[in-house]
Formats: structure tokens, C-alpha cells, sequence
């Protein structure tokens, strides 16, 4: 195809995107550059020391919070989603779109509400614990709710059906003669599975986890109500700046940061995925 | 995957399952709980139900959320999946592209929630249900891209142009030989896009006018925060799941459990 | 195909969705938190004054205010927020000149809610419902609170057994308040002891709650929260063994208010709708329903005695509100504040 016709395929997203997020973000990231005004407004003078507070150890600790706790909740759901999205396309066919749906259904329900039952499942006085009496457990559980694990747990689960749907997208059309080949050329099933499987859906891998962690890292629902609000997690702060403060300037600042950094990462997903399509004919 | 064991794929799948489930009938049960409370169980009642069928603020804003929902999954699964085709086409891949390709998915959506809201209100655009879809449209958009970009990476292109060197036109491979191939990752990306929007709070928060008419499920239940989670939010909840599974056993009766494009 | 499959929808439900989104404008945009006002209020309203308006909600002062900011005002007429941020719409520029005139039911109010320190004479906002802000137990759990540090730095029993409110002014006040400072304090090395106290108090700290903390107490999850009076009513509904406390060192009066904004097209529904809620009879029909103290004496004066015994906070007097100081929007400082919030929650 001539390199046209890609632009006509293109252009209508790419329009809607200029106009509803370029032109906005840019106007409002814009602030970064200006003083927040006495009561909340904008000062319009010129000024990098937003910029400058972003580096300050106490927002750069958060950063690093924040990556942290995202980074591993991506992981993890990236573990359980491509195993479940694996079992699923290896059921047979007939059967994936009810198993699909499954998963994604849980997610209908709403996330305030999927919270909340979490909530109900661990806190002190909660139905884990009532089930840890009934079996006859005498003394105090551990903390289990307002705890950071909590607030992981609720990421992993929140997200998790995302990752399954980005990961069974290159898992339902692995053309399953390849992995016969293998297996005839006495690859065993895990040889099979590391060698062949798995370098061919790397980019369902690399999109899942990118998701989540992307969700996680904004997020700031989860920390308030698991985490019990003690974890000041970047969606927090940056929440914090543009309506607690009221300082759009450093919010803006704040958000130019994030940004800049998540670039950084998404160039390096889309360098896994295309090693990921590019590495199966270096390899065979 | 005949490869794989069948007994270990089933462990797999029962455990996940399990970690899915496990909050939802919590909230199923406590629908059916006579007291409300989630501390106490006294006994199974439906009167829940009864009160959720009188609350029209709760059914209104559930069927806003479901118009947004629909509507913005529909434009966004379009326009993402041309988006994809077309970026994946492309041989020169540029990184302005690529930037603006992800930034819905990056930017803090109180970021972009404000950022509408002062455009809108810049051009004094009338704001309501239209604003929450278009908003929507552009993290949907960014969402559905991604997944069908990832099923793109491994797609082999050799079939495009046998296809046209035998004679068809671009719209034609690509309604017959491009897009039968990428309907699952079309489906999946739907449906992420779909659950996107129906979950969304803030940007439908500041991007839906000031007025009643334009209130989503996820707003109402927000503002109602104040005294946790009430009962009836729980039916309504329950009745969402039972209604969707409802839904896929008819299109799976319809459509004899054929994956689309099969 | 796929893509027809979807065509008709699409046009269908965009159909609705603009349908949905011109719909009539109403005559009246009121935003309020949820249950602050009595069940039956705007329809009441609507059927004595023949308006149509029509209440939304907000979970936060910081999200309506955000809402507010990005669209200058525009499409809500009579907002319900607490008086720093009312303070803060009125140096914006969002909040109408209140004229006088309109509003003859302010002769209801207490003196002292005429000349409160955010709003000396009412000149852009009324107030609606006012309190305290102390600390709500278990009395058959725990004892009786003496001090805020007792929150702070609670017995052994009672550590992870406590709540403090999460809003960052609250928060900050109940560190400020045990160190015997301003609620508005803004001395540096004062705020840095400040800081450190409250950092300290996570350790023993169940969690952060200003929304679901009294259900905590109600289940025996936590002992002691700290919380606002009319908040600390809902859980001694519940379980007449909770009781309401200001400790020694004192508590802020806060302050919840109606603004109309000056960006509002319907400013004499408005205006009426303000006029409405002072009335002696309605005000008191709110305190009624919401349990918490209003500013109205006329409504006051009025109240049902057995709602006092059951709930002693609502017996306060003015007077005895006065002697506490008001949370005010701080200015400069307010960078300053939030980065201790942050400070504090960022605190491992």
C-alpha cells in the first residue's frame, strides 16, 4: 500500500485526539509555567520553579512510591493474566468467548462497589476474619486492610482482566502447527512454551503490563480507600495540587514529569514488541 | 495448544476465577442481606431490590452510564482500530506519532478531566451527556489501539498484498482479508473500552454540565460515598452482571458459539 | 459484519445521547453534599415557590470547587460549600454580591452568624450548618478522651484502633490544636513540629477515613475516631454507647455555606432558594433530619428538647462556638500546607 492510504485510515482518531486532548493538555500543562496566584488563580509570569519543586526529594520519593507499587501490581497481574489468558485459548474455541466475557464481567460491576466488598473481605471486623473465627483462630489477624499489600491487591484485581484481554489478542491466532513443529522436533512442552510461545506474544505481555501499570500509577482511589489514604501515591498528589491546593501550576508541572517519564517507558514497550515479532524469524 | 496440559490449564483457570470472584459474591450476598449492613447477617430478603426499583436517581444514572458507555465504545472501537491499521501500515514510525498515540493513556485523567472541562467551558460549549462521550471517545481510542496494535505486530502482512496484486481494492482487503483476521483483538478491545467507560469517574465528574440529566452510575455512587456503600448499589450491581450474562447466553444461542469472523 | 452490527446502535444511542444532553434546562442548579439536606427540601421548595429545581451532589468541597475553577461558575446556581472554599470562590471572583434585600430570612440567624471571620456580614455567603470538630468513641470500649493526643498518641489499646479525618485542614488541625496553635498557623518551625507529631501518629494510626469512620466505630473496627459533631450524631444513632467530645485543648469552628454564584441565569430562583432554607421552619426541619447545629436561632429556638438529650452536641450554644477559631483560607501558605500534608502521607 502506498503511504496515503495509511494517512486516510489515520487521520479521523487523529483529528479527534488534536482536538480533544492535544489542544486542552497543552493549554492546561501550559500552567506549569506560570505562578499559582495568592488565592488559587494564575499568575501569569513567567517561572521554571515549578519545575523545579518536581525534583525535590519529597515528590521524587513519591515518584519512586508510586513506580514502585505499580510496577509490582503490573507484574503480578501480568503473571496471572497471561497464565489465564493462556488457559483460555487453550480451551477449546467454542468455549474462549464465554471465557472471555467471565473475566471481564466482575468489572461491570462497579469499581467503588468491587472496593468496598474488598473492604468488607479484610478488615479487622470483616468476613476474612469472621471466617478465621469460625475455624476456631483465637488471637488478632494481621493487619491485612490500609496496608500497602492492600492496595496492591486491589490494583492486581482491578486491572487484571485487562492484561487477560491484552494478552489473549496474540494467544488466539498462535498458529498452533508451530508449536506442533516444535514438539515434533522434540522441543518438551515448557522448551516449547519459552522458545516459540511466549517470544511470539511478548507484545500482548508488553501492552498488558504497560496498562496496568499505567492505570496503577494515576490511580488514586485505590490508595485512599485500601491504602486508608496513608500512602501518598503521584494521582494523589497530583489530584491534591489541582483541587486541594489549588496550585494547577505545580499540578501541571507535576503532570509534564509523569508524562516525560511514562514516554520513556512506552518507547521501550513498543522496542520489546517489535524484538518480540522480529526475534521469532531470527530465531527459526 | 494441544501442548498444553489440560488438568494444569483448569487449576489455572478455577484460581483466577476464584480471585475474581470472590469480592463480586460478597456483593451479591450483601444485596440479598436483610440488615444492609456488611457486618451482620440477618437474614435473606429482596427488599434491596424493591428499594433500588424505587430510586429512579440510581436507574437514571445507570442508564447515562450505559448511553456513554455504548456510544463512546463504538466511536473509539472505530476509530482505534483505523488508527492501528493505519500506524501499522506506515514503514516510517514516527515518535511525535507514537507520543500522541499513548498520551490518553498517560496523561493523569484529572489532568485531562480539567483540561476539558476549561476548553469546553473556553467555547462555551453546553456540556452533558455529548461532552462525557467525547471525552471518553479519547482514552477509549488510545485503549482499543494498543490492543489491536499488539495482534497487528504478528500479523503477516504477505496476505495484503497477494490480495491486491490479485486485483482488490484497499477497501475491499481490508474489509475481507485484513479485518476478519483482527476481530478477536477488535472484540477484546471493545470490551476493555467498554468496561473503561462504564467504571469511569472523573473525567465524566467534570466533564458532564452541572445538570441532573447527565449524572452516571459511577458519579451518583461517588457522591453517595458518604455512607458507604448502600445495599441497593449492591442489587443494582448484581442485576448489571446477571443482565450481561443474560445477554451472552442469547448472542451465544444466536450465533451458535461462533467466534465472529470464523 | 462487525462494523454494520454496530452502525444502528451507534446512531441510535448518539440520538439519545444528544437528546439526553439538551434536555430542558432546569430552573435551578443546586449541589449539595448527599443527605445534607432534609429529603423532602426541593421539592418542598419547588411546590410553595413554583421553581423547578433540581439537586445534584458532591462528595467533596474539592471537587466541586475544582469543577467550579475550570468553568468559571458557569451552570450551577446555588452551591453548598465549606467556608474556606467559599472564602477561596470569593477571591476568585465566582461568588455573587449578596444583596440584602432579597434575602429578609436572614434576620433568622444568630448574631454571631453574621459576623463570622470568614464573611463579616454575610457579603458572599450564608451559612447553613455549623459545629465542631472533636473526637467520637466507643465509651464501652474506651475511656473518655481528655486531650487530642490521646488521638495522637493513644494507649496500647487503643493504638490501630483510631481514624483521623483525611481532609488536609482537619488533618493539620488536630496536630495544630494538641500543640496549643492556630488552626491558621503559618510560622514555619511551628508547622515543621506539626509535621512530625502527626508522622509520629501513623504508626498507632488505623487509617484515614472522613467519610465511613463513625460505621467503623458502629463495628467495634475502631475505638476512637476523630470526627465533626453532626458526623459523631450518626453513629450515636446507631449505638448509644458512642459519645462526642471536644478535647481540651479546643476545636475550630467550621463552617458550611450556601454561595450563589455570579456566573448563575436564574439569580431569583436563587435568591428565593436561599431565602427558603433560612426560614425558621425549614432550617429546623434540616437540623432535624441532618443532626447537626444550624445557624438559625429562630430555627433553633424551635428545636425538639429530646434531640438534644439524645444527642448533646446539638445543645451547644453559640457563645460556646465562638470561643473557637474558624479554618480560613491561608494564602501563600497554602503551598506550604499541602506540601505537609504530603510530607505526612508520603511518611512510611
Amino acid at each position: 500500500m502506498n503511504d496515503r492510504k495509511p494517512l486516510y485510515l489515520m487521520s479521523p482518531a487523529l483529528m479527534w485526539l488534536s482536538a480533544f486532548m492535544v489542544v486542552p493538555c497543552v493549554l492546561i500543562l501550559a500552567l506549569a509555567f506560570f505562578r499559582r496566584g495568592l488565592y488559587g488563580g494564575i499568575e501569569y509570569t513567567l517561572t521554571l520553579e515549578n519545575l523545579a519543586l518536581v525534583v525535590d526529594p519529597l515528590y521524587a520519593s513519591i515518584f519512586l512510591k508510586s513506580a514502585w507499587i505499580a510496577g509490582l501490581s503490573a507484574l503480578i497481574a501480568v503473571v496471572i493474566g497471561y497464565a489465564a489468558a493462556y488457559a483460555i485459548s487453550a480451551m477449546p474455541r467454542k468455549h474462549q468467548p464465554k471465557l472471555l466475557f467471565l473475566a471481564v464481567l466482575p468489572f461491570w460491576s462497579n469499581y467503588l462497589v468491587r472496593t468496598y466488598a474488598w473492604i468488607v473481605l479484610l478488615n479487622r471486623e470483616g468476613l476474612i476474619t469472621a471466617l478465621a473465627r469460625w475455624f476456631g483462630f483465637e488471637g488478632e489477624l494481621p493487619k491485612m486492610l490500609y496496608t500497602e499489600p492492600a492496595v496492591v491487591v486491589g490494583l492486581v484485581y482491578n486491572y487484571l482482566p485487562f492484561v487477560i484481554l491484552a494478552c489473549y489478542a496474540p494467544l488466539s491466532r498462535l498458529n498452533p502447527e508451530i508449536e506442533e513443529a516444535s514438539r515434533d522436533l522434540g522441543g518438551s512442552g515448557w522448551t516449547t512454551f519459552r522458545r516459540v510461545t511466549l517470544p511470539m506474544t511478548v507484545p500482548g505481555i508488553a501492552t498488558g503490563f504497560v496498562f496496568v501499570f499505567v492505570l496503577s500509577i494515576g490511580n488514586f482511589v485505590t490508595p485512599a480507600l485500601l491504602g486508608g489514604g496513608q500512602f501518598q501515591m503521584i494521582g494523589n498528589l497530583i489530584y491534591a495540587q489541582f483541587l486541594t491546593a489549588n496550585d494547577w501550576p505545580f499540578g501541571a508541572a507535576l503532570s509534564m514529569v509523569l508524562i516525560a517519564i511514562m514516554m520513556m517507558l512506552l518507547t521501550a514497550q513498543t522496542f520489546a514488541a517489535e524484538r518480540g515479532s522480529g526475534g521469532r524469524t531470527e530465531e527459526s | 495448544m494441544k501442548s498444553a496440559p489440560l488438568p494444569l490449564m483448569l487449576l489455572i483457570l478455577g484460581l483466577t476465577f476464584a480471585f475474581l470472584y470472590v469480592p463480586i459474591s460478597v456483593l451479591v450476598a450483601l444485596s440479598f442481606n436483610e440488615s444492609g449492613l456488611p457486618t451482620a447477617w440477618t437474614g435473606f430478603s429482596v427488599k434491596w431490590y424493591g428499594e433500588l426499583a424505587r430510586n429512579g436517581d440510581i436507574l437514571k444514572a445507570a442508564g447515562n452510564t450505559l448511553i456513554v458507555a455504548l456510544a463512546s465504545t463504538v466511536v473509539a472501537t472505530t476509530l482505534g482500530t483505523l488508527l492501528a491499521v493505519g500506524v501499522e501500515i506506515r514503514r516510517r514510525k514516527g515518535r511525535f506519532l507514537e507520543t500522541i498515540i499513548f498520551a490518553p493513556m498517560i496523561i493523569p485523567d484529572i489532568v485531562l478531566a480539567i483540561a476539558l472541562l476549561s476548553f469546553f467551558s473556553l467555547l462555551n460549549v453546553t456540556m452533558g451527556l455529548h461532552t462525557i462521550i467525547v471525552s471518553h471517545v479519547v482514552f477509549n481510542l488510545a485503549f482499543v489501539c494498543a490492543v489491536v496494535r499488539a495482534r497487528l505486530k504478528t500479523f503477516d502482512w504477505s496476505v495484503v498484498e497477494a490480495s491486491q496484486d490479485l486485483g482488490a481494492s484497499t477497501l475491499t482487503t481490508l474489509r475481507r482479508v485484513v479485518l476478519p483476521v483482527l476481530s478477536p483483538a477488535v472484540v477484546a478491545g471493545a470490551l476493555l473500552a467498554f468496561t473503561l467507560s462504564v467504571d469511569e469517574f472523573i473525567i465524566a465528574f467534570f466533564t458532564a454540565g452541572a445538570g441532573r440529566d447527565s449524572i452516571t452510575l459511577p458519579m451518583q455512587i461517588f457522591a453517595m460515598i458518604r455512607f458507604g456503600v448502600t445495599p441497593e448499589i449492591n442489587a443494582l450491581s448484581t442485576i448489571v452482571m446477571g443482565l450481561s450474562v443474560l445477554m451472552l447466553t442469547l448472542s451465544q444461542r444466536l450465533n451458535r458459539g461462533r467466534l465472529p469472523g470464523q | 459484519m462487525i462494523r454494520q452490527k454496530f452502525i444502528t446502535p451507534a446512531l441510535l444511542t448518539t440520538g439519545l445521547a444528544l437528546g439526553a444532553g439538551t434536555a430542558m434546562a432546569e430552573d435551578l442548579v443546586v449541589s449539595n453534599w448527599d443527605g445534607y439536606m432534609a429529603p423532602d427540601a426541593i421539592d418542598a421548595f419547588n411546590q410553595e415557590t413554583g421553581h423547578d429545581a433540581e439537586l445534584v451532589l458532591h462528595a467533596t468541597n474539592e471537587e466541586i470547587m475544582g469543577k467550579l475553577i475550570a468553568s468559571k461558575g458557569k451552570g450551577y446556581d446555588v452551591v453548598f460549600v465549606s467556608s474556606p472554599f467559599a472564602e477561596v470562590l470569593h477571591n476568585l471572583g465566582l461568588a455573587e454580591e449578596l444583596d440584602h434585600s432579597r434575602l429578609p430570612n436572614l434576620d433568622n440567624l444568630y448574631d454571631a452568624a453574621t459576623q463570622l471571620e470568614h464573611d463579616t456580614g454575610n457579603q458572599f455567603s450564608v451559612p447553613y450548618a455549623w459545629g465542631t470538630t472533636g473526637l467520637c468513641y466507643r465509651s464501652d470500649l474506651t475511656d473518655a478522651p481528655q486531650s487530642w493526643m490521646a488521638l495522637l498518641q493513644p494507649s496500647d489499646e487503643l493504638a490501630g484502633k483510631t481514624t483521623m479525618l483525611a481532609t488536609d485542614r482537619w488533618l493539620l488541625a488536630a496536630g495544630q490544636l494538641a500543640k496549643g496553635y492556630s488552626v491558621n498557623e503559618t510560622d514555619p518551625e511551628k508547622m515543621a513540629e506539626v509535621r512530625d507529631l502527626l508522622i509520629e501518629a501513623k504508626d498507632t494510626l488505623l487509617a484515614y477515613d472522613d467519610t465511613t469512620f463513625y460505621a467503623k466505630l458502629v463495628s467495634g473496627e475502631a475505638e476512637m475516631v476523630h470526627a465533626w459533631d453532626g458526623w459523631c450524631n450518626y453513629g450515636i444513632a446507631e449505638n448509644s454507647d458512642i459519645k462526642y467530645v471536644i478535647p481540651e485543648e479546643g476545636s475550630d469552628l467550621w463552617v458550611d455555606t450556601m454561595v450563589i454564584l455570579k456566573a448563575s441565569e436564574n439569580k431569583d430562583a436563587a435568591y428565593d432558594f436561599v431565602n427558603y432554607i433560612l426560614g425558621a421552619e425549614t432550617h429546623r426541619w434540616a437540623a432535624e433530619n441532618i443532626l447537626y447545629k444550624v445557624p438559625n436561632k429562630a430555627a433553633m429556638d424551635g428545636l425538639d428538647p429530646s434531640l438534644i438529650e439524645t444527642f448533646p452536641n446539638m445543645g451547644l450554644s453559640p457563645d460556646e462556638m465562638m470561643q473557637y477559631e474558624q479554618l480560613r483560607d491561608v494564602g501563600e501558605a497554602q503551598r506550604a500546607y499541602s506540601r505537609t500534608v504530603s510530607e505526612i502521607k508520603a511518611a512510611d
